[in-house]
């Protein structure tokens, strides 16, 4: 018999997103308030068991769950993120008449799905971890019933979420029938004794090897599989979309490192040039900045502006990726936590004007400053950060990022990261500027409400410590980059 | 039967599913090209499994799980052609075009 200690986390927030659900059922007071406390609640006990019982590490049913490094950092994120998004939902749930429950429930069964693909070591637990983190989020989406832009977002999420899906699935199955396994491990020494008998591995490694990257790359957004992005980001409820922005992402991420890392990473340097997936992740990274860029200049929505701006972070973390190496892991994990930071606080930010004045346009920003200078500072703090200005965390994020991409010899890709920050620094800037330099047309003087408010503060404080004493999340960090071997 | 004819049958079902889910509008025909491309996974992994190591499950076991899995999706995909149904009293997939940049 296994000891299933190790599951104790993941087995609690399930149940617990059930209770969600009881609770709900049960309490007497119609609004979003209690179910809200409670998974809360949730999210933080769970990263206390974390501590407790995966801390140490160890791993279930020969290595198919494991706990590691990694895995622990990436679930600090996921529980974070849904910490932050249950945080900032308390107006957009307030005003739904009815299912409130299901809404943090699927919220929080999502995050368990993403604590299950983080420590997935197998490629039958990763692609069920994945769907269980995608298929709640299909129906948050689409969760505003009355909401023709909701519904549009859901649906489109779904299709090609399942078509990506799909389309991975294909790629895991020939791997499987490559190596006649689903272990990682395993998957790896045997393509190794294949590519030392006969020299190659033949093209339908790299047929299955194409299919896993555009899978998990539309997962992640990457340009040129991004389209859905933006409009499903624009449909969802804010908290929705702040949430699929950052641990929907860093979800992709985890997959990405896990089968990329773990299992090819014997492929991926000079010994196989032909079958190297770092220059394809390159060029998509490369684009990638550039598209997602240059196209959040022009966007007149804030929320499309996030996301463009979201798809180029993704560019980013993807640069790291590409470096591969130590350095690489331990900086896209520190990046995926800066970011974690700053991109829930400007949704936070986004949420709270939007509960309050119903829009969403970038220009109603204008004179925020005057009427509500304490937001308006934060929501400049956070895209300061996501900009990567020091000493907030998203420059050391950035910093770490293209230190690691020129150690592994990609300074191409560096400079052109360096060219797109500087776009980049111009669409946040725009933003910071109407807030601050224009007359106010529409005063709102907007006082959050106690959670979203609480969100912000948290949301600044780790931005700004973060960026100034990043020492002991660098630390976890570089251990969580020990979980590969490289 | 070989492997390859499997395999061949299992390319084919996923091309004709991909293909679907990039020309028709019906919201209903693209989840139902989304389970063709599912189940040509499931052709893959069965076969993969009789031919290269019969000794084991995990391909059958994979495949039920992929099973699982699209019946999920169905259902979700389902309700969510629904609510569009509701909302623009079609489910012509060109028509539900609100959002682009």
């Amino acid at each position: 018999m296994e000891n299933l200690e190790l599951l104790v986390p993941e087995l609690f927030l399930f149940v617990w997103a059930l209770l969600v659900l009881m609770i709900d059922l049960f309490s007497s007071k119609r609004s979003a308030e209690v179910p809200a406390y409670f998974s809360m609640a949730g999210l933080v006990i769970t990263g206390f068991l974390m501590v407790i019982f995966q801390h140490g590490g160890g791993a279930l049913w020969n290595g198919i769950f494991v706990a590691d490094h990694f895995a622990f950092f990436f679930k600090i994120i996921f529980l974070g993120a849904a910490f932050f998004a249950v945080g900032s939902s308390f107006g957009v749930v307030g005003r739904m008449s009815h299912h409130r429950g299901e809404y943090f429930s699927l919220l929080l069964l999502s995050t368990v799905g993403m604590m299950f693909l983080a420590s997935a070591k197998e490629l039958i637990t990763l692609y069920i971890g994945l769907e269980l983190t995608t298929i709640p989020l299909f129906v948050l989406a689409a969760y505003i019933k009355t909401s023709r832009s909701s519904a549009e977002a859901g649906l489109k999420y779904m299709i090609i979420g399942a078509a990506s899906s799909a389309v991975l699935l294909y790629g895991l199955s020939i791997i499987y029938g490559l190596t006649g396994t689903t272990s990682i491990y395993q998957v790896t020494i045997n393509l190794s004794i294949h590519w030392l008998a006969y020299g190659d591995v033949g093209p339908a490694f790299t047929v299955a090897m194409m299919m896993i990257i555009a899978g998990l790359v539309f997962k992640l957004a990457i340009v040129p599989f991004h389209m859905w992005a933006p409009d499903v980001y624009e449909g969802a409820p804010i908290p929705i979309t702040a949430f699929l922005s950052v641990a929907s992402k860093a979800a992709g991420v985890v997959a990405f490192a896990r089968i990329f890392m773990g299992m090819f990473i014997a492929f991926s340097s000079n010994i196989m040039a032909p079958r190297d997936w770092g220059s394809i992740v390159a060029l998509l990274a490369a684009i990638t900045m550039v598209v997602g860029n240059i196209t959040a200049i022009r966007q007149t929505n804030i929320k499309r502006l996030l996301a463009y701006s979201s798809i180029a972070q993704a560019g980013y973390i993807m640069v790291g990726v590409v470096a591969a190496n130590t350095l690489g892991i331990a900086s896209i994990s520190f990046y995926l936590f800066a970011y974690l930071f700053a991109n829930m606080g400007a949704f936070a930010i986004v949420a709270i004007f939007a509960d309050r004045t119903g829009s969403e346009q970038i220009s109603d920003y204008a004179g925020f400053a005057k009427s509500s200078p304490v937001l308006a500072a934060a929501f400049s703090v956070f895209l300061l950060s996501l900009a990567g200005i020091p000493p907030l965390a998203g420059f050391l994020a950035k910093y770490y990022v293209f230190a690691a991409a020129i150690q592994a010899g990609y300074t191409w890709l560096v400079i052109l990261a360096v060219l797109t920050t500087v776009i980049a620094l111009y669409y946040y800037a725009n933003v910071i500027r109407l807030m601050y330099l224009t007359p106010d047309t529409n005063p709102h003087h907007i006082i959050p409400s106690f959670p979203a408010g609480m969100v912000v503060i948290l949301t600044v404080a780790g931005v700004i410590v973060f960026g100034i004493l990043p020492q002991s999340i660098l630390e976890l960090a570089l251990n969580a980059a020990t979980s590969f071997a490289f | 039967m070989e492997l390859m004819h499997y395999l061949t049958l299992s390319a084919i079902l996923f091309s004709i599913g991909f293909f679907g889910i990039l020309t028709r509008r019906n919201a209903i025909a693209i989840l139902m090209s989304l389970e063709l491309m599912f189940n040509a996974v499931n052709i893959n992994l069965v076969a993969f499994n009789r031919f290269i190591n019969p000794g084991e499950y995990v391909g059958q076991i994979f495949a039920i799980f992929v099973v699982v899995v699209a019946a999920a999706e169905a259902t979700v995909g389902l309700a969510i052609i629904i609510l569009i149904y509701r909302n623009w009293r079609s489910i012509d997939a060109d028509r539900v075009n609100l959002l682009k940049w």
